[in-house]
């Protein structure tokens, strides 16, 4: 008797993968990239950006949660797929305030390389220009909520790594927003610390350390060479044998 | 005997007619018509391709029929709108060229603010001569919120970049003179 070979195809290329991954972490791996925003290796995915939606069989799906199954035929790269993730990404510039020339995380911003990578040569929708406070009581941490896309990587690793359940999302629909656990709100009363993960896993601009923003210039910066695809293409090979 | 040799033909018939393309700046910093002149040497090359109608570059205040128009700049406030409308009704295609042509960019960031207050701040609650709001009928009134083009007239082009690269743009211009769907890829294609 032969064994099913763990594998499944990504737009036609056979990707191989270990029981319990998912389709984004094999194709990652295998150094093929599907865009994603709320995803990241050290939580728990929870599909809430809907980027890394793929055609599994014929049926959508979030590649973030989907586990990888034997012989799967899985569709990414495709100009329906990655028109609705521009449209998605478009949305989510509209939605907030994002000013990438005058962002210090410009050039290491995720959603920004997202953006490259898909192509997106404007907003197309109408600006919201919603007004949201900025926090800037804690004296490391600054917190710019209009730079916000509410992915909720804060909220899990202040939960699940610091263990201190600093942030949280709340209100709904239009109205969400992120929250400070503190007795007054703000960050400078909450029990963050520069250290911890959740001041450190902000995909954009909105969880950032202060006095550092331009220590590395413009031009310089993560995403300013090579592209989030290429990048993610050159780690799997670097961790290959 | 003498054979008569037609004289070659020349005058403007001669090439392809040469494409008009007329260029202003709204509410921003003209950093994008710098950038424009970043094309070097190429700028004679573009010449060659295209006339100037109105823009920085020939002084020209109105905008007659053009095939490319190109827009820096946010809408600011009345003149801006006026220009713009102009702009549309004139030309082709219209190319929004930097981010406050795009988004908004910088000038946009006064859109959470009240403008009364702005201009009570600048000019009113500041030590100085003065104390008062300018208000003259030559002034364009500012507007409530600050405007990308695109959310007042159509827009058949973007190049976002703060501002976008001589390279990006050339690669831009030179894909719309050919007749090709223009293509912006990273790390042409910035947004700072």
């Amino acid at each position: 008797m032969s064994e099913i070979p763990n594998s499944f195809t990504l737009d036609g290329q056979l990707v191989p993968f270990e029981p319990g991954q998912t389709i984004l972490q094999a194709a990652l791996a295998a150094g093929h990239y599907i865009p994603h925003l709320c995803s990241s290796p050290e939580l728990k995915p929870h599909g809430s950006c809907k980027l890394c939606t793929v055609v599994v069989n014929g049926r959508h799906g979030s590649a973030c949660t989907a586990h990888a199954m034997p012989g799967q035929d899985v569709q990414s790269d495709t100009p329906d797929l990655n028109g609705k993730r521009r449209l998605q990404v478009q949305m989510l510039f509209v939605e907030g305030n994002h000013f990438c020339p005058g962002c210090e995380k410009s050039g290491n911003c995720k959603l920004q390389a997202v953006a490259y990578d898909l192509e997106m040569l404007n907003p197309h929708f109408p600006h919201f220009f919603p007004q949201r406070p900025v926090d800037a009581s804690h004296p490391d941490i600054l917190l710019d909520r209009n730079r916000c896309i509410m992915c909720e990587q804060c909220v899990e690793a202040s939960r699940d790594i610091d263990g201190k359940e600093v942030f949280g999302l709340a209100g709904r629909g239009l109205a969400s927003h992120l929250v400070v656990n503190s007795p007054s709100g703000l960050l400078g009363d909450s029990a963050l610390e520069a250290g911890d993960k959740a001041a450190n896993i902000c995909p954009v601009g909105a969880i950032v350390h202060k006095r550092v923003g331009y220590a590395k210039p413009i031009g310089a910066r993560d995403y300013d060479t090579l592209g989030i695809r290429a990048q993610a293409r050159a780690a799997a090979e670097g961790e290959g044998p | 005997m003498t054979v008569s040799v037609p004289a070659p033909h020349s005058g403007p018939a001669a090439g392809p007619r040469k494409l008009k393309v007329a260029t202003a700046s709204l509410s921003g910093c003209f950093g994008c018509h710098m950038s424009l002149l970043d094309l070097d040497e190429r700028l004679l090359q573009l010449a060659e391709l295209v006339e100037f109608d109105r823009s920085p570059i020939t002084d020209i205040k109105h905008c007659g029929p053009c095939d490319v128009g190109l827009i820096e700049g946010s809408v600011c406030n009345s003149e801006n709108v006026h220009v713009l409308r102009e702009f549309r009704s004139h030309c082709k295609v219209l190319i929004a060229f930097g981010a406050c042509a795009v988004a908004g960019g910088l000038p946009a960031m006064r859109n959470g603010l009240d403008v009364g207050d702005c201009l009570k701040e600048i000019y009113c609650d500041r030590v100085g001569p003065g104390g008062l709001i300018p208000n003259d009928r030559e002034l364009p009134l500012l507007l409530d919120k600050v405007y990308p083009i695109n959310e007042v007239v159509r827009v058949d082009y973007f190049i976002p970049g703060c501002p976008p690269s001589g390279d990006a743009i050339w690669k831009y211009l030179t894909d719309v003179i050919a007749g090709r769907m223009p293509r912006l890829e990273h790390p042409m294609l910035r947004y700072d």
